[in-house]
């Protein structure tokens, strides 16, 4: 399903499977969450299409795929520790050829932690709403990481940081940085999708874990 | 460089609101004649053509049409399941909770709508994520606080909550969903232009 061209590289899309949600929930044909989320085929399906248009898309050139994957795994790691902060992880390890502790992957995972705050806060563009504004951290990456990152990498993690943990704080200025950090209106567009879409899916795999949690003691862990 | 700032002559909303509110983009959406059956196919309503938010996200059609399938199924599609009131109540205290004044305007009032409690629906607007509304209210804002939280704790609690408020589990799954989807929204709507009365 890669877009890449004459790449022998494996496939982040072999991870998956046929529905990323399924897959990292442990979810089988037949079982008790399969039949609930059953009954809304069409949000499953277009959730996973949504997924597949941003890290299989038939035309990557607004962000190529290394650059998706990069911000996915930051913000997947921004949510903590699980099954799908592993697997934007391992899908950055295959989409860059690098392990673990090596040049891409290492960088977004100090990134993350250098991030890693207790979200949502921010400061209100509503006046009356000035009281109920809530100081936090503004992720600025070092020397070092841009240099790892890239500039359009690097102001891609920091506005990933912004729309994750304090998107209240969204200016215009903002975009600025990215425009001039080389993205353009469209990859703007997709940057952004990628990251809103991401907090929407962490969050669906998070609560249905913990549906599955509860259909497991209805069913005395048949499920 | 961005879009000229003003150019629409928006004036910020002052706080919370259920009355309707515009919204303009800070990135050129793409222009209305050049749409073509693609775009058209991404918005899935014509109508959503008139709209900038719409017409800037169309810049990645692919995305857009998936997204919007997604939407019009968590919200629309009421074959069993929870009530539309509760999935925009969802949807309304995600947004209060994460800032987006726009988005908790078009929900709140849909919420108001569907369930002809526009009083409730306001003390939510006006008090916050805390405010005492019913049982079966309180359960669902407490859910979505707890999954809209960074990193997420939402856990067996607050499902515990939701079926002793009387949700069955497609109900549940409706509302994690609905709650969720506003994440995806709010930071769109958040970071890609603002608001104006």
């Amino acid at each position: 399903m890669s877009t890449q061209q004459g790449t022998t590289r494996p496939d982040p899309l072999a991870l998956v499977g046929e529905d990323v949600v399924d897959t990292l929930l442990g979810i089988t044909p037949g079982s008790a969450l399969d039949a609930v989320r059953a009954n809304r085929p069409e949000a499953r399906a277009h959730a996973q299409g949504t997924f597949t248009a941003l890290f299989a898309p038939a035309d990557a050139a607004a962000m190529p795929l290394p650059e998706r994957w990069a911000v996915a795994a930051f913000v997947a790691a921004l949510h903590g520790p699980g099954p799908a902060t592993d697997l934007y992880r391992r899908g950055l390890e295959t989409v860059t050829g690098e392990g673990s502790d090596e040049g891409l992957v290492a960088a977004v995972r100090g990134a993350a932690a250098d991030g890693a705050a207790p979200g949502p806060y921010g400061r209100y563009r509503e006046p009356a709403l000035a009281a109920e504004s809530v100081p936090g951290p503004v992720l600025a990456l070092a020397p070092e990481a841009r240099a790892v990152l890239g500039a359009r990498l690097a102001a891609a993690l920091e506005h990933a940081h912004l729309l994750v943990l304090h998107p209240r704080d969204a200016r215009r200025e903002h975009l600025d940085a990215l425009l001039s950090a080389g993205w353009d209106a469209t990859g703007v567009v997709t940057l952004s999708q990628l990251v809103s879409f991401l907090t929407f899916q962490l969050r669906v795999v998070h609560g249905l874990a913990a549906l599955a949690e509860h259909v497991d003691r209805r069913t005395g862990g048949a499920a | 460089m961005t879009l000229d700032p003003g150019s629409a002559g928006l004036v910020p909303p002052e706080r919370f609101t259920q009355d309707t509110l515009d919204w303009q983009p800070w990135l050129e959406p793409l222009a209305e004649d050049r749409l073509t059956e693609e775009h058209l196919d991404a918005l899935v309503q014509r109508s959503r053509s008139k709209n900038p938010y719409f017409r800037l996200l169309a810049r990645d059609p692919a995305v857009l049409r998936e997204r919007t399938r997604t939407d019009n199924d968590i919200f629309y599609n009421t074959r069993r399941g929870l009530p539309r009131a509760d999935r925009e109540l969802a949807a309304t205290a995600a947004s209060r909770l994460n800032g987006c004044v726009y988005c908790a305007s078009v929900h709140s009032a849909f919420a108001s709508h569907h369930s002809k409690r526009r009083e409730d629906v306001q003390r939510l607007l006006d008090e916050g994520v805390g405010a005492p509304l019913d049982p079966r209210w309180d359960a669902l804002v407490g859910a979505v606080v707890a999954l809209s939280a960074t990193p997420p704790r939402f856990g067996t609690d607050e499902v515990d909550a939701l079926v002793a408020a009387g949700l069955d589990e497609l109900e549940v799954l409706d509302a994690i969903m609905a709650g969720s989807f506003f994440h995806w929204a709010n930071r769109l709507m958040l970071s890609l232009g603002e608001p104006g009365v």
